[in-house]
């Protein structure tokens, strides 16, 4: 281990690699949160959450070309560009929120008292029907995304390398987190969240509208994957309808490994398992970091079957 | 069996006999079919008009016409929109397809070696002439050392004639070639070399290193990793940084990671130059990179054989303003191979002068000091492959690949 530290002098060195996986492993929380979210109300896997994280970056990028070929033709100036970015944060989380609710809505809904099954097998449809519209849109291959914040090192000459992207990643999710937990312990309908995953039957006999919370449930849900697909956009810069499958394997293994249903869980669970892959890749090599999130995943779920910070408490929201 | 599902059956019979009889008219025996199947969906369709593009040039010259049967083409596709690219069942199909129409006497493609490996058994059980303008993999056609247990080539020769040949020059050429482009041009005494674990890419960047070793270029190799396909690269850029390569190899294609590559590089403030093979060689490797990122990136692609920019005396010269003229553009890398194939099956044909499957197929494989095309003099070997041994070197620049060197 002394070795492994000793190199963090140099950017690129064991402190770089760290600062790599918390900044990716803030990205798959964010994405965790959806599947976490959902399964706690109504233990749903959630296969379309990651293509639909997908369809937001598509949008975010759709935004940026109609911006900058409509409104501005600036694509430097910093107005212009904040200005788009705002509105990348604003629109595109809507999106993805109202179209996680349609997908709840037309296609979960209706099968709300089948078995569970059931509804899984519909969730992978639709993960499906997104990607293709996906491939509609933007064809098959990698597409570029603008890269609209610059790469400087904020803290040069002490070896490490911030950049303003690592910023803006820890910016937007670190508060999206905290609003979150603000919002589940505090307001009323946060409240009716976590008693409907508590006890659903009870919730109702309380007068809790059911539906609404579940609605609710999905459209939160899914503005979380659209606020990480525009940050995802912005950090990675290229973007792909296949996207969607892998980060969203990488988030689901994360609200597992967090313990499923439990917040605070799928949050660790994304830090731990963008640290992992990324020292995976520095230290064992690009081609065993898969196999080495997948192997802790394994060792964690045998000595800890509910997950990280799974349910000792009844409490699932 | 009752009466609604007898008539059921009967229909079904009768529309079928109806297709059948419908196929079979279809098949008008004055004619002479040439089929191309290529990637026509995705990203590789920007490289494979190009291809059909030369083939139609090429028949044009005949009039489209040989020996009294009309000239056909048939523009076959072996992609899928869902892969974005070649498909293993689809290549599979196309070469059924072809040897079931006793009009097609060539087989020209595929782009890919991976598909090659599809058609090859099924065209060579047949007898059925296949021509490759772009697969590279020498094992489809040689031995390749170090890989003998994979049983290639002789895998896909089912029968003991030759049916594959191909007017590209392969790997064998293009991984050395580029050794020495790095070594003498670039000047470069330490490398990293990327691949994406699979056939093609890490096949090209093993014959690089092999050739980087030699004395003769010298080439230090400070590391060689496989990447499987990941959202980013920093990781592993980074540790390539604190090595301070000269240069860096990617074998591999824009679709398993070769943009997102140079993406991170940039991002990483990597400012050595980035090399990439011709799975790279495409519009979709730019365009996914983005085409600024090229003024802070150095980026060489390499292409096995001549860019039609240094076409510049004699039927080259010819081809390259016929071309222009016909289509209203520069041809690009390929399109010069598509025409190469379609030239050398045509003139060979014509040679022979009969609808004769296996009498145009020894006649072609048999072709020696070759000149009626656009590439000058050259040969097939005894295997199949051409002795043209060229490599043209392109820089992106302002979104396109620019030849630099002719090796």
């Amino acid at each position: 281990m002394l070795e492994l530290f000793a190199q963090s002098d140099g950017a690129g060195g064991f402190g770089q690699y760290l600062l790599l996986g918390l900044v990716l492993g803030s990205l798959y929380a964010l994405i965790a949160l959806g599947y976490t979210m959902v399964y706690g109300i109504i233990e749903l896997i959630n296969f379309a959450h990651g293509d639909l994280f997908m369809l937001g970056a598509f949008l975010a990028l759709q935004l940026a070309d109609l911006w900058f070929k409509q409104v501005t033709g600036d694509t430097t100036g910093v107005l212009p560009v904040a200005a788009l970015l705002v509105l990348m944060f604003v629109l595109t989380p809507l999106f993805c929120a109202g179209l996680n609710m349609g997908a709840d809505r037309a296609f979960y809904k209706p099968l709300r008292n089948s078995p569970k099954l059931t509804v899984i097998v519909t969730a992978i449809g639709v993960s499906f029907i997104f990607m293709n519209l996906g491939l509609f849109w933007r064809g098959a291959t990698p597409v570029k995304f603008p890269d609209l914040i610059p790469d400087t090192n904020l803290i040069p000459g002490s070896g490490l390398r911030v950049t303003w992207k690592d910023v803006m990643v820890v910016g937007v999710t670190v508060p999206v987190m905290l609003a979150l937990t603000v919002f589940v312990k505090f307001t009323a309908l946060g409240k009716a969240m976590r008693a409907t995953a508590q006890n659903p039957t009870a919730a109702k006999l309380m007068g809790i509208n059911a539906d609404r919370v579940i609605a609710a449930t999905f459209a939160i849900g899914g503005a979380l994957a659209g606020v990480a697909s525009v940050v995802y956009g912005l950090y990675i810069k290229s973007v792909d309808y296949q996207m969607g499958f892998q980060n969203g394997l990488y988030a689901f293994t994360a609200a597992v490994l967090g313990g499923i249903g439990n917040i605070p869980g799928a949050v660790l669970g994304g830090l731990v398992i963008g640290v992992v892959g990324e020292l995976g890749k520095a230290y064992l090599g690009a081609k065993w970091s898969e196999a080495l999130i997948f192997a802790i995943l394994i060792v964690i779920l045998l000595f800890r079957p509910t997950g990280l910070l799974g349910a000792r408490t009844r409490e699932k929201v | 069996m009752d009466r609604r599902k007898f008539l059921g059956v009967a229909g079904l019979t009768a529309a079928g006999a109806g297709v059948f009889l419908a196929g079979g008219c279809g098949g008008n025996s004055n004619t002479l079919k040439i089929v191309s199947s290529l990637p026509r969906t995705g990203s590789a369709q920007g490289q494979t008009d190009t291809i059909v593009n030369g083939i139609r040039l090429a028949m044009d010259e005949y009039n489209n016409e040989l020996f009294g049967h009309k000239l056909v083409h048939q523009d076959m596709d072996d992609a899928t929109a869902a892969q974005g690219q070649w498909d293993a069942g689809k290549e599979a199909d196309n070469a059924r397809e072809a040897i079931s129409d006793k009009n097609v006497m060539v087989f020209i493609g595929p782009y890919n070696s991976g598909a090659a490996k599809q058609s090859m058994p099924i065209l060579s059980e047949a007898g059925l002439l296949q021509i490759s303008p772009a697969a590279t993999w020498p094992g489809l056609t040689k031995v390749v050392p170090g890989d003998e247990k994979s049983g290639e080539p002789g895998i896909y020769r089912k029968s003991d004639k030759l049916t594959f040949c191909r007017v590209c020059p392969t790997d064998n050429v293009q991984g050395p070639k580029t050794a020495e482009f790095v070594a003498r041009v670039l000047n470069a005494k330490t490398v990293f070399v990327l691949d994406d674990k699979e056939l093609y890419g890490s096949g090209i960047a093993k014959l690089f290193m092999e050739a980087c070793r030699t004395k003769e270029i010298g080439i230090k190799i400070l590391g060689h990793e496989q990447l499987v396909k990941q959202n980013n690269y920093k990781a592993t850029l980074q540790k390539i940084a604190q090595l301070k390569p000269d240069a860096i190899y990617f074998g591999g294609t824009s679709q398993s990671g070769g943009p997102q590559i140079a993406i991170d590089m940039k991002g990483e403030n990597l400012t050595c130059p980035l090399i990439v093979p011709d799975g790279c060689y495409e519009k979709a490797f730019i365009e996914g990179a983005g085409a600024d990122l090229f003024k802070d990136v150095t980026c060489y692609a390499t292409i096995g054989g001549k860019d039609p920019s240094l076409l510049t005396t004699g039927a080259g010269a010819e081809f390259v303003k016929k071309y222009k003229e016909k289509f209203n553009k520069d041809p690009e890398a390929y399109a010069v191979y598509g025409y190469e194939a379609a030239k050398v099956f045509l003139e060979a044909a014509k040679a022979v002068g009969r609808k004769d499957r296996e009498a145009i197929r020894d006649a072609v494989i048999k072709t020696k000091d070759f000149d009626k095309g656009a590439l000058g003099k050259w040969s097939f070997d005894a295997d199949g492959d051409t002795t043209l041994q060229e490599l043209t070197i392109s820089k992106i620049e302002n979104g396109k690949f620019k030849p630099v060197k002719s090796l």
